[in-house]
């Protein structure tokens, strides 16, 4: 019988079995940011065990709330940065060269495939798209991750999701995403890595992976994974040039990273996504997804694209592509926040920010921000936004909000008209 | 240390109960666990629930349904349970990272079979309802004025060592 690539990857990590199903694995990647660290470092200075088991192998960013909005936001990004600066972590990102954590790890090429990946943070699945087992974990498991550079895990069974077909004009890897989990449900994939296999995930870009791999955790899912291949080699060349002689030895030797044909999968799950519409959400629950139409003319307040799921330069060309010689409804605000400075960048180069302003988005800093309702457009009671992220929540962008979830594209075509709307309609 | 588990248990007849409910995200900018201890289940969505009530207040075990704790990774969400007194939750089945996330902590996250759940939330509804946990017969017994019922758990060896090690860092230290 063959193996999966998680089994892979924990039986190349495997530093203890303390209790029979129990894989305590070695980590190549502790990853922090500025709301569930601070905690883990006061504890570690309560403890007397204030030490990082190897400052190399941790990355830090501030995300969340950047710059500080308040004493209490300024408090935990100085715990964050005099931690790293005590421990002398050479990859710390503070404000002005900062970006939501999941779209400025990869970006910097810190993931690699056949890694092991762990943060205080639930959408650290989004890592796994480079083939690696990235999972999100709480404060103790990233506190002793930091001191000792260990984590437990039982071996998560596998479900192999196979996406095959062609995406219609319109149709994104975030529609595909909400698609599946619709089909699995909240808590279909609870201590299951999600493998997305078939010809739609390898004519995807990294971009579209991670995508998928983001929303694996609102399906319950440890970790999401795609299989590296060219499209991953071409990804994280600038950074392993030095490492391979040439890319094609590269890919040979990423492809140790692959399940087996002869692996075995919890569930196999079959999806041609040739007739997939765009799709949102209604409700408080991921899985709760409608096509686009069925949700058409659904009056909405403020628009927000950006995000680890979709505030990258792909996400940020769809948008603009439907906004272009557009402008905003009167009735609605919309907000664009680029994930990280170089998409900022890259965007402002393409000028595809000028579009954004031109159709009277504010376009912010790149932070997480409104997602998690704690800054930079927040939700009223009774109010709506169509929005790009990855959680519908109750209250998750603000007490008594409302989020319907959808791609860039759809958030764009919504924000032109101040209602739900299907941007191939426009 | 062992915390202690048992008690006045409140009963809250949902599934998909997330963290976003146990405590909203505009509370995480607080550093300490104390801080969090008011914001308890604020934005529960429950017909009847009153996050300011006796109930709640005197509880020190929690029973609900499927998918207890799904969404973000936050820890802030078993320690809001923690500094209110409340260190056992007992639920058909959780979201991973806060199951983990609560024996990481030294906490009790009991699972028991649908049925043995629905007996519960109607001993719950029924009146005061008070849980005692063995953990060496791996039991719950809940008793109401109507009587006593008793449900058997399974806790895996590692979950186990955890709770008596008082949480992960501790067991972890000790050996890594
Ligand atoms: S963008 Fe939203 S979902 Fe992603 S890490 Fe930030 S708060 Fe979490």
């Amino acid at each position: 019988m063959g193996k999966t690539l998680a089994e892979k990857i924990f039986d190349a990590h495997l530093r203890d079995e303390p209790f029979p199903g129990t894989r305590v694995l070695n980590i190549d990647r502790v990853l922090c940011h500025e709301i569930t660290t601070p905690v883990a470092i006061a504890d570690l200075e309560w403890r007397g065990k204030d030490r990082v088991f190897d400052r190399t192998k941790i990355k830090a960013v501030i995300d969340h709330v950047t710059p500080a909005k308040d004493s209490k936001t300024a408090t935990q990004a100085k715990i964050l940065r005099d931690w790293a600066r005590r421990h002398d972590i050479p990859d710390f990102f503070d404000v002005g060269r900062n970006g939501v954590c999941h779209a400025i790890f990869p970006e910097k090429g810190f993931i690699r495939p056949g890694f092991t990946v762990i943060m205080g943070d639930s959408h650290t699945c989004t890592h796994g798209a480079f083939g690696a087992f990235a999972a999100g974990v709480g404060t103790t498991d990233l506190e002793v991750g930091i001191l000792k550079g260990v984590c437990a895990f039982r071996e998560p069974a596998t479900i192999r999701v196979n996406l095959e077909g062609t995406l219609a004009r319109g149709v994104y890897a975030k529609d595909v995403i909400l698609h599946v989990i619709s089909r699995l449900g909240v808590n279909g994939a609870t201590d299951r890595v999600i493998e997305f296999r078939g010809s739609v995930v390898d004519a995807m870009s990294m971009e579209g992976r991670m995508t998928l791999c983001n929303m694996a955790i609102e399906a319950g899912g440890t970790s999401g994974v795609c299989m590296p291949d060219q499209v991953t080699v071409d990804y994280l060349w600038p950074f392993i040039s030095s490492e391979y002689p040439d890319k094609e030895s590269a890919l040979a030797d990423f492809s140790q990273w692959q399940s087996d044909a002869d692996a075995d999968y919890a569930q196999v799950l079959d999806i041609d996504v040739s007739t997939l519409e765009p799709q949102v959400t209604y409700g408080y629950k991921p899985d709760c997804v409608k096509p686009v139409g069925e949700m058409a003319g659904t009056v909405v307040d403020q628009i927000y694209i950006g995000t680890c799921t979709n505030g990258r330069i792909e996400d940020l060309r769809q948008a603009a592509e439907v906004l272009r010689g557009r402008v905003i409804a009167d009735s609605v605000r919309a907000i664009v926040s680029p994930a990280t400075p170089k998409i900022f960048n890259d965007a402002l180069a393409e000028g595809l920010i000028q579009v954004f302003m031109d159709a009277g988005f504010c376009v912010t800093n790149p932070t997480c921000g409104a997602c998690l309702g704690m800054s930079n457009g927040v939700l009223a009671e009774g109010e709506v936004c169509a929005s790009t992220s990855n959680r519908n929540f109750n209250g998750r962008m603000g007490k008594g909000g409302m989020v319907h979830l959808m791609s860039p594209s759809t958030a764009a075509a919504t924000a032109v008209t101040g209602v739900i709307t299907d941007a191939r309609t426009l | 240390m062992q915390k202690q588990f048992g008690g006045p248990a409140l009963v809250l007849d949902r599934s998909d109960i997330n963290t976003d409910e146990i405590i909203p995200a505009k509370y995480l900018t607080e550093v300490t666990k104390d801080a969090l201890k008011p914001y308890l289940l604020e934005d529960l969505k429950l017909d009847g629930f009153d996050p300011k009530g006796e109930t709640l207040a005197r509880a020190r075990v929690v029973v609900a349904r499927e998918n207890f704790g799904c969404g973000s990774s936050r820890e802030h969400a078993p320690w809001v349970f923690e500094v209110n007194g409340i260190h056992t939750i007992i639920a058909q089945s959780y979201a991973r990272i806060f199951r983990q996330n609560m024996f990481n902590c030294g906490m009790l996250a009991i699972e028991l079979p649908g049925d043995a759940i629905d007996s519960l939330l109607e001993q719950g509804r029924q009146g005061e309802l008070s849980i005692a946990v063995d953990l060496e017969k791996q039991e719950v017994v809940a008793s109401n004025a109507a009587g006593e019922q008793r449900y058997g758990f399974t806790i895996s060896s590692f979950d186990k060592a955890l709770v008596e090690a008082g949480g992960w860092v501790e067991f972890a230290d000790a050996r890594y």
